[in-house]
């Protein structure tokens, strides 16, 4: 689920946001990854169509990673 | 339907969260016809929201602070519809040493960013659409009730009490033309604008003591609602007016009573009546 995840968010990162997917890393943060804040938002988007998972603007605060948002989205599935 | 054939332009659509997205989907929902503008950084977004309403709608480029956009907007718009029946004003912006605090200190150069974008453009829009909103024509601004100094909202408070002014400017200049505008003083809602605001959640204690009909911080379409009631031709008098959408705050002076609130004071004086 986890590794799905992650490719996910690689293939959204590299496609929507022209992020090289060799950066996406679990580690990486989406500040080095050159995302600022609207892009968040705009990854929330495109992640409720992708997965159906709706994140609140409160649970993106603490979201740092690439990691945190995988357990975010994992929270939610559950 | 209410707006049955209405082509409106609705600025300020940013994310599904925004008030001016509730705005289009309520708008459309009652048979108008919509454009949004985006710009710049925000554009993507806006597209992206745009393509979550029932039927997704152009967005078109315009910043207020480019009087080449507004042209340009104008134009477009005259070239697709000959005439336009509603103009939503859903912008406002302020750097952030003008909020949070900052009253005391903000340089002029930020004020007069958040004065340009939130004040000016009201004014701005509405001349430069006048031609276009001519005989029968609506516009609806957003506001924040600027009646009282609020903590953390700062210059753009002051940016609002312009706002309230300018409108009333702008009703009396462009009533000989037909054309209605209008505010709607918005309760406090969580959107991206809102969020930027260092201390704003101060402002949902308020709402949710206050409030006598209560109030929901995310739900934006009883705003929605009021703009498309003030874009129909059911107020065809009101102009230069402030519509407080706001569960009714602005009229009262202190929280509800428990006891109100709960129903039980009947009961309560009731009881007090038996001991006394
Ligand atoms: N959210 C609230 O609590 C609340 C309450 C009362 C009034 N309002 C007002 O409602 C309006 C809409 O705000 P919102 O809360 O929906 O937030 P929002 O962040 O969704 O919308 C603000 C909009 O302003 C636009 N904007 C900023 N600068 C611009 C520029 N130079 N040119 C064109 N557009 C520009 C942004 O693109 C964005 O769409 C604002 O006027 C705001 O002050 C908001």
């Amino acid at each position: 689920m986890s590794q799905d995840l992650l490719a996910t968010f690689t293939e959204l990162l590299s496609e929507e946001f022209g992020v090289p997917t060799e950066d996406v890393t679990p580690e990486a943060t989406f500040e080095a990854l050159g995302l600022d804040s609207l892009d968040v938002v705009e990854l929330t988007l495109v992640l409720e169509e992708k997965t159906g998972v709706k994140l609140e603007d409160e649970e993106l605060e603490d979201v740092r990673t690439v990691q945190d948002a995988i357990d975010k989205v994992q929270e939610k599935q559950a | 339907m209410l707006l049955d054939g209405k082509r409106l332009l609705i600025t300020g659509v940013l994310d599904p969260r925004s008030i001016a997205f509730s705005a289009a989907r309520t708008a459309q929902e009652q048979g108008a016809e919509v454009v949004l503008t985006g710009f710049g950084r925000g554009r993507r977004l806006t597209e992206r929201a745009a393509a979550r309403l029932p039927h997704p709608p152009d967005v078109i480029e315009l910043d207020v602070t480019e009087p080449d956009d507004v042209a340009a907007a104008v134009a477009e718009i005259g070239e697709r519809w000959g005439g336009l029946d509603g103009l939503l004003h859903a912008i406002g912006f302020a750097p952030a040493s003008c909020l949070g605090g900052g009253f005391l200190d903000a340089p002029w150069e930020d004020v007069a960013t958040a004065l340009q974008v939130s004040t000016y453009s009201y004014a701005a829009l509405g001349s430069a659409f006048a031609d276009l909103l001519a005989d029968g024509g609506a516009v609806v601004g957003l506001d924040f009730d600027a009646a009282v100094a609020w903590p953390g909202y700062d210059w753009m408070g002051v940016a609002k009490a312009g706002l309230e002014s300018a409108n009333r400017y702008l009703a009396r200049d462009l009533g000989p033309r037909g054309i209605r505008v209008n505010l709607v003083a918005a309760g406090p809602l969580h959107t991206i604008a809102a969020r930027s605001i260092d201390g704003f959640t101060q402002f949902d204690d308020v709402w949710n003591e206050r409030a006598p009909l209560g109030w929901d911080l995310r739900d934006p379409e009883p705003v929605a609602r009021t703009i498309c009631a003030l874009l129909s031709d059911w107020m065809p008098a009101v102009t230069g007016e402030i519509v407080h959408a706001d569960g009714g705050v602005h009229a009262v002076g202190a929280g509800v009573p428990a006891d109100v609130a709960t129903g039980t004071a009947a009961d309560a004086t009731g009881t007090d009546a038996d001991a006394g």
